[in-house]
């Protein structure tokens, strides 16, 4: 049973859809990336994950239970729009909303220091938010998304006001946090930390999810059966027999490197034998689209009909 | 969600004590909070101190008056009080000013002669301010003395006029619902019912517009979709108003006991006396100056009436109802001022709201002079049912004495009234709260109060 199920869930603002039955399965312990433009609705449905906005119709079931504002205890987001009292001290700021997520006070300080440790900021406990750095702001943020251990957590654009090395560390954490057996939405438009993070994916315009699975089976389902070949020859190859489609061929640093499209009744080893006899073969790869080429490619499709 | 479980009614009760604890705490803790807490009993302590202070100041220093008297007729009438002392010479002007002004430092009151009528005029000359109760005393002295001349010679004897004087000493009494007879005096009241007033009208604007200012810091600062993660929007606005009202009504209870604290410092510490010995003196020296002296037992009296009328005054009453009418006003305006705070982006953009929102409060401060004139009139009484103006109508009406069928009237519909605009701003909150960069005009707000949160 997956952790989080969405079934049908549809929302209106006025005349204006928003969400329209649109069906996401998050497995346990995994990474799931919720892709799509800009006011593709995808906020919206994270809120009403979140039980912060109400749906019209359709169902979000936590545990194979239907998700109540209590359940909010076990979830842990981060917001895209998302700040600190800027007056407070962090420290008092950090115990409020942890609190708040229903952890005891004793149990809130106690992993607070930890992590509060772990992320080199143990001496800016007594500081007020004000006079800190837009990164270790974020550092702040991240802590008490996750401080109270949900079980489900968000994170809306979580890379957004974070310098590179932050990046890192904040990665490392993620993975950290699932192998630990959290489950991790993760929403973004930012194409390139989607392939390295996610294990499943759902891609939503226009309201609606026109996209989803898990990743790699997804690019298997988009490649094009195109494999990039490097080798060294004095003269070029020659795809003598049907099958094989040369698309490119250009010289890279006295290496040619060709593409070449195998028609769907050839396999690809039957290519290398082909080439083998030819030349030399210094590299053998399968172009796979990009995540960012299928998202472009799915929109774009959507858009024309 | 409509059956909760008894544990998670405790939870979300305990999020929102959690929330009411941080809104209390980051203000009371705040400097400005404390300046306020010491400086409002103060200036209240200080107008009730001061002109009493200055005036034991004032009169302290002993004067001295030397009287040249041409006409005669006055020739000692003038009698030394506590700080005047009076001699006569009776040297011609020029070396009568020199033998006392210049070389004394004394003062100099001067009777011309007159050859027709009365001595009505007096000329006194002096270095220094005289101070009002040395005018006071020589113009009273001057004109009995004068009018008994004048009786005289008309073939009355004076005595006869002073015992024919009667004093009309008009005291109102307002006979409450139990029969029970109170002394009562409109000028306390007036002026009773105008502080009162006012003081709610500021009560409530001071910590409504906390209300605007701290939902709208928490949209700007972005950490409300954070916290509305954890907590329904609901209790964050409630959290926020309930923890704003407790303080208001820790300033208002501090402001009660410290101003008592300062007088008691004031009376003791700087004046060394009992202040309302003082407060009578000066009740005195404004009876002279308009009655003459034989009048001044009944200063006295007069006094003893307002000490009556004061104690006859039901600060209990007062106080609870303050109280009362701040909580059920500030609820009321407070949670309409979270609703705009939670709807706009830009402090620019809460003036179009914010005004038609508070014109009720406004026009009931407006209306003061009205109210206090004809306290009982109905558009008095129906102004003070109605809630929106109620809360500074009626506390501008208690003074005077209200029939308790229109008090738990007005209550109990500024009860009703509260929870309507609770209601309504809980709509308008939760919609807006999570708007961000979108212009709002009353028709976008239309929207969200028909929307499903």
């Amino acid at each position: 049973m997956p952790l989080l199920q969405t079934i049908d869930v549809t929302k209106s603002y006025g005349a204006y859809k928003a969400l329209d039955k649109v069906s996401i399965e998050v497995e346990r312990q995994s990474i799931f990336g919720l892709l799509g433009p800009n006011g593709a609705g995808k906020t919206t449905l994270i809120r009403i994950i979140n039980t912060i906005s109400a749906k019209d119709s359709g169902e979000v079931l936590l545990d194979g239970k239907k998700i109540t504002p209590a359940d909010t205890r076990l979830i842990g987001y981060l917001p895209e729009e998302r700040g600190l009292y800027k007056k407070m001290k962090v420290g008092e700021q950090a115990m409020y909303l942890a609190q708040l997520k229903g952890m005891s006070k004793q149990d809130a300080f106690k992993n607070l220091k930890e992590w509060f440790e772990k992320f080199e900021i143990g001496s800016w406990w007594n500081r007020k938010v004000e006079e800190l750095s837009k990164g270790m702001q974020q550092k702040v943020q991240f802590i008490v998304t996750v401080v109270h251990r949900p079980k489900l957590l968000i994170f809306d654009e979580p890379f957004s006001g974070f310098d590179p090395i932050n990046v890192n560390l904040l990665k490392d954490e993620i993975w950290q946090l699932r192998d630990e057996g959290a489950t991790i939405i993760f929403s973004t438009h930012n194409m390139a930390s989607v392939e390295e993070l996610c294990d499943h994916i759902a891609l939503i315009n226009n309201s609606r999810m026109i996209l989803s699975g898990e990743i790699h089976e997804i690019v298997n389902r988009y490649k094009s059966h195109i494999f990039e070949v490097t080798y060294s020859s004095p003269k070029e190859i020659l795809l003598n027999g049907e099958g094989f489609e040369l698309l490119s061929n250009e010289k890279v640093n006295g290496n040619f490197v060709s593409r070449i499209k195998i028609k769907e009744d050839r396999s690809s080893n039957e290519l290398l034998q082909l080439l083998i006899r030819q030349a030399e073969i210094t590299g053998f790869k399968e172009v796979l689209p990009s995540i960012n080429d299928i998202f472009i490619r799915e929109v774009n499709k959507n858009k024309h009909e | 969600m409509i059956f909760l479980s008894g544990k998670s009614i405790k939870i979300n009760m305990n999020k929102t004590l959690l929330i009411i604890k941080r809104e209390y705490l980051s203000r009371v803790r705040k400097k400005s909070f404390v300046i306020m807490t010491i400086l409002g009993p103060l200036l209240m302590a200080a107008t009730v101190i001061l002109p009493a202070y200055l005036a034991d100041w004032s009169e302290a220093t002993k004067k001295r008056i030397a009287v040249l008297d041409e006409t005669g007729w006055f020739e000692g009438k003038f009698k030394n009080q506590e700080n005047i002392t009076f001699y006569y010479i009776y040297d011609d002007l020029e070396t009568g000013k020199e033998k006392t002004i210049q070389q004394k430092g004394d003062m100099l009151l001067y009777i011309r002669r007159t050859e027709l009528s009365v001595p009505t005029n007096a000329e006194l000359f002096s270095t220094v301010q005289p101070g009002l109760n040395v005018t006071a005393y020589i113009r009273s002295v001057m004109k009995k003395v004068t009018e008994n001349k004048k009786l005289l010679a008309s073939g009355i004897d004076p005595e006869i006029i002073k015992s024919s004087k009667v004093d009309i000493n008009l005291i109102t009494y307002r006979i409450n619902e139990e029969g029970v007879e109170k002394k009562s005096n409109t000028e306390v009241e007036v002026g009773l019912a105008i502080f009162a007033g006012i003081l709610i009208y500021f009560f409530i604007f001071m910590f409504g517009a906390q209300v605007l200012k701290g939902v709208m810091e928490e949209k700007s600062s972005r950490i409300v979709e954070v916290i509305i993660s954890s907590v329904k929007p609901f209790q964050l606005m409630t959290g926020k108003i309930v923890g704003i009202a407790m303080v208001g009504l820790t300033q208002f209870i501090l402001w009660i006991i410290l101003t008592m604290v300062f007088l008691g410092i004031f009376q003791t510490g700087i004046i060394g006396g009992n202040i309302s010995e003082k407060m009578m003196q000066i009740g005195q020296t404004e009876q002279i100056m308009s009655q003459g002296p034989q009048t001044e037992t009944v200063g006295l009296d007069k006094l003893a009436l307002v000490k009556d009328i004061i104690e006859g005054i039901n600060f209990k009453v007062m106080i609870f109802s303050f109280i009362f009418y701040f909580l059920g006003g500030y609820l009321l305006y407070a949670s309409l001022f979270a609703a705009i705070g939670g709807a706009v982006d830009q402090d620019a953009d809460t003036q179009q709201f914010m005004f038609p929102v508070s014109l009720p409060l406004i026009f009931s401060v407006m209306m003061t002079g009205v109210i206090i004139n004809q306290p009982d009139s109905s558009l008095s009484v129906w102004l003070s049912l109605f809630p929106f103006t109620s809360p500074v109508i009626m506390m501008m009406r208690i003074p005077f004495g209200v029939p308790l069928w229109q008090v738990w009237t007005s209550a109990g519909l500024l009860i009703l009234g509260f929870i309507g605009t609770t209601w309504l701003a809980a709509k308008i909150y939760r919609t807006g709260i999570l708007m961000y960069g979108k212009k709002v005009n009353y028709a976008e707000i239309w929207k969200w109060l028909k929307n499903k949160s």
